[in-house]
């Protein structure tokens, strides 16, 4: 072994093995966060091994309130709720991955170009970012829902053209930070060309806020999308989807309190999980944003 | 001062341009045909003729190149005419300014519950000792901004107005029906305002010039409330545009939750209908709004912090003021020593 390996284990060895019980057990609320985010990952790809019941079909009485055999109870056509959550999640769950990439790609396209070009592609980027941030989020995505037309998929890519600013502003102000560094200065006399420059060294550098702000956006676009969905404008009924579960509960409220409570408490749930993660992310990357 | 206030305006005039102009090409020219739904509204499925929607589309303007309509659109626009709804044929800008006080009373009432709350709860965060009220206090904002305001929204409704007959469930009768509307609209607006205030207190007292009033012996208090406060409010006051922006966006929802008149109603329908001139309006009234309350903002800086000297950036926010959960600790506006 040589010195420097010895140095390495010195140094190392502590690290590997903070993460370790302790640790986790420090952080009660985050263990809790990742079992939630566990439990939504497997409903949406395998929501079978969840549930028996058919999410579309009756398959008991009406307005039976939750019990073993119906954990979230039944709905006003006697269609099991819990079912119908768990079969929804891959709907919501994919219109929020859509939403994130959607921003986190053209966000970012936007800021990268605008930081690294700078001078007037800037200026007249940032206006167009301006523009973005001066209209509030939601109302964004009603005029895209507006022009593209209903569905989840179209709240989906008219969230994410909401998100597209925080992106960019990000992505746009770690460009501006990279490339006043010493190592990008140095590309220039290297005779480095000024694309390869971008792509080999500006971005890999510029990448880690701008993803820690897509775990962040994971959590707010999901509030979006179920509260656009909430609204009326996703896929029609009887497709489950979370905030259409919720409002299709509303009529309910009296009569079967379940039906709106505990869709909306599956949300709740796992925005607060997935902005617990994404914080928790955040602190350990000390992200500059 | 005169000169900054002019770039300012500009600034926000050339905001609400290029809002005008997205929207209007987003709606008239990008989507399929306006004259459809127009037509479609009338003959109530009826088979349509191609005359008829030759006619309409004449009507409308459509038969011209997209940039004469626009131009056109601006030229009314600058007017104060967009258009006519294509649900109700009445004007679509009187059609929403006929439903904005309504709106502006719900924003206005959650605005004010939203901010006292929430400096409330920062400056208790801050004055506690007690490390657990401490983290308590500091981590449910972070579970505010999380809760889906629709679901709340149905929850107290549940409880106040269906079983307990409290408070109306619907409509705009009276102070009570705003009671339960405003206060889960102020729910986020609390939140962040304690998140960004708790963050900029916690970096301020730790200024030396707190050391120095307190080993003058002014109390923890009175430190708090009279030294470091009025220097950490600057950043909820330049998030104020954020929030405007916010309270409109949750007014659209908390408008459907519980059945109230307003703009944000009104949004709901036109979206619903494709009533692109309602539409239109709405995106052009929520930039409007943020940059007027950005100006406002803008100009009530030097009363708050008379350090400040008229030199920041154009409408430059703080990413966080946007998102509250990743809100980092906001630098003070530029200021001369």
């Amino acid at each position: 072994m040589s010195v420097i390996d010895s140095v390495r284990a010195v140094e190392f060895a502590p690290r590997l093995k903070r993460p370790s019980v302790r640790r986790v057990l420090r952080r009660p609320g985050l263990v809790l966060a990742w079992i939630v985010v566990a439990f939504v990952g497997v409903a949406a790809a395998f929501p079978g091994l969840l549930t028996s019941h058919d999410p579309l079909g009756k398959t008991g009485a009406r307005l039976a309130p939750p019990s073993g055999e119906h954990l979230f109870g039944t709905d006003n056509l006697g269609r099991d709720l819990f079912a119908r959550v768990v079969y929804g999640t891959a709907e919501s769950v994919q219109a929020v991955l859509i939403a994130v990439v959607v921003g986190l790609v053209v966000g970012s396209l936007i800021g990268l170009v605008a930081g690294f070009v700078g001078r007037w592609v800037d200026d007249v980027l940032m206006r167009i970012i301006d523009v973005l941030l001066a209209v509030p989020t939601l109302l964004i995505s009603l005029a895209f829902i507006a022009a593209l037309g209903f569905g989840t998929v179209n709240i989906a890519i008219a969230v994410g053209i909401g998100n597209i600013a925080s992106f960019a502003r990000v992505m746009r102000s770690e460009v501006l930070r990279i490339k006043g560094t010493a190592f990008v200065e140095a590309t220039t006399f290297a005779g480095i060309g000024r694309l390869r420059v971008l792509s080999r060294h500006v971005l890999p550098n510029a990448a880690g806020p701008v993803l820690v702000l897509a775990t962040l956006e994971l959590g707010l676009a999901l509030l979006s999308v179920s509260a656009l969905s909430f609204l009326g404008f996703g896929t029609p009924p009887p497709a489950p989807e979370w905030g259409s579960l919720v409002a299709a509960g509303r009529d309910y409220l009296l009569a079967a309190w379940w039906m709106a409570t505990l869709p909306g408490l599956v949300i709740a749930a796992t925005v607060l999980a997935a902005n617990r993660i994404a914080r928790s992310a955040n602190r350990d990357h000390a992200v500059n944003f | 001062m005169l000169r900054y206030a002019t770039r300012r305006l500009l600034h926000a005039l050339l905001v609400l341009w290029a809002t005008f102009t997205a929207t209007f090409f987003l709606l008239y020219v990008l989507p399929g045909d306006a004259a459809l739904s127009k037509a479609g509204v009338g003959s109530d499925g009826a088979a349509l003729n191609a005359a008829d929607l030759d006619r309409v589309r004449a009507e409308l303007g459509l038969d011209q190149p997209a940039l004469i309509q626009y131009l056109k659109a601006l030229g009314n626009a600058l007017r104060g005419d967009f258009g006519t709804s294509i649900q109700t044929g009445s004007p679509a800008t009187r059609m929403y300014a006929e439903a904005v006080p309504e709106t502006l009373k719900l924003a206005g009432s959650a605005l004010l519950v939203g901010l006292a709350v929430g400096i409330a709860w920062a400056l208790l965060a801050t004055y506690t000792r007690r490390n657990l009220l401490r983290q308590a206090l500091l981590a449910l904002p972070a579970a505010g901004v999380s809760l889906p305001t629709f679901w709340i929204g149905l929850i107290l409704l549940q409880f106040f107005s269906f079983r307990w007959q409290l408070l109306p469930a619907i409509g705009n009768e009276g102070v009570q029906s705003l009671i339960l509307p405003a206060l889960v609209l102020a729910i986020p607006t609390a939140s962040m305002s304690a998140q960004i205030l708790s963050r900029s207190l916690e970096l301020t007292m730790r200024a030396p010039y707190i050391e120095t009033a307190r080993a003058r012996g002014a109390s923890r208090g009175r430190v708090l409330l009279g030294h470091a406060t009025r220097n950490s409010i600057i950043p909820v006051v330049t998030a104020l545009g954020m929030t405007a922006g916010h309270l409109i966006g949750g007014s659209v929802v908390m408008e459907s939750v519980f059945s109230r008149a307003g703009v944000g109603a009104i949004t709901v329908r036109a979206v619903n209908f494709q009533d692109t001139p309602v539409v239109l309006v709405a995106v052009v009234f929520a930039a409007l709004v943020f940059v007027t309350v950005n100006l406002l903002v803008d100009l009530l800086y030097p009363l708050i912090d008379p350090r400040i000297r008229l030199r920041r950036a154009p409408l430059e926010r703080p990413v966080g003021a946007r998102r509250p959960a990743a809100q980092r600790p906001v630098a003070a506006p530029e200021a001369t020593a």
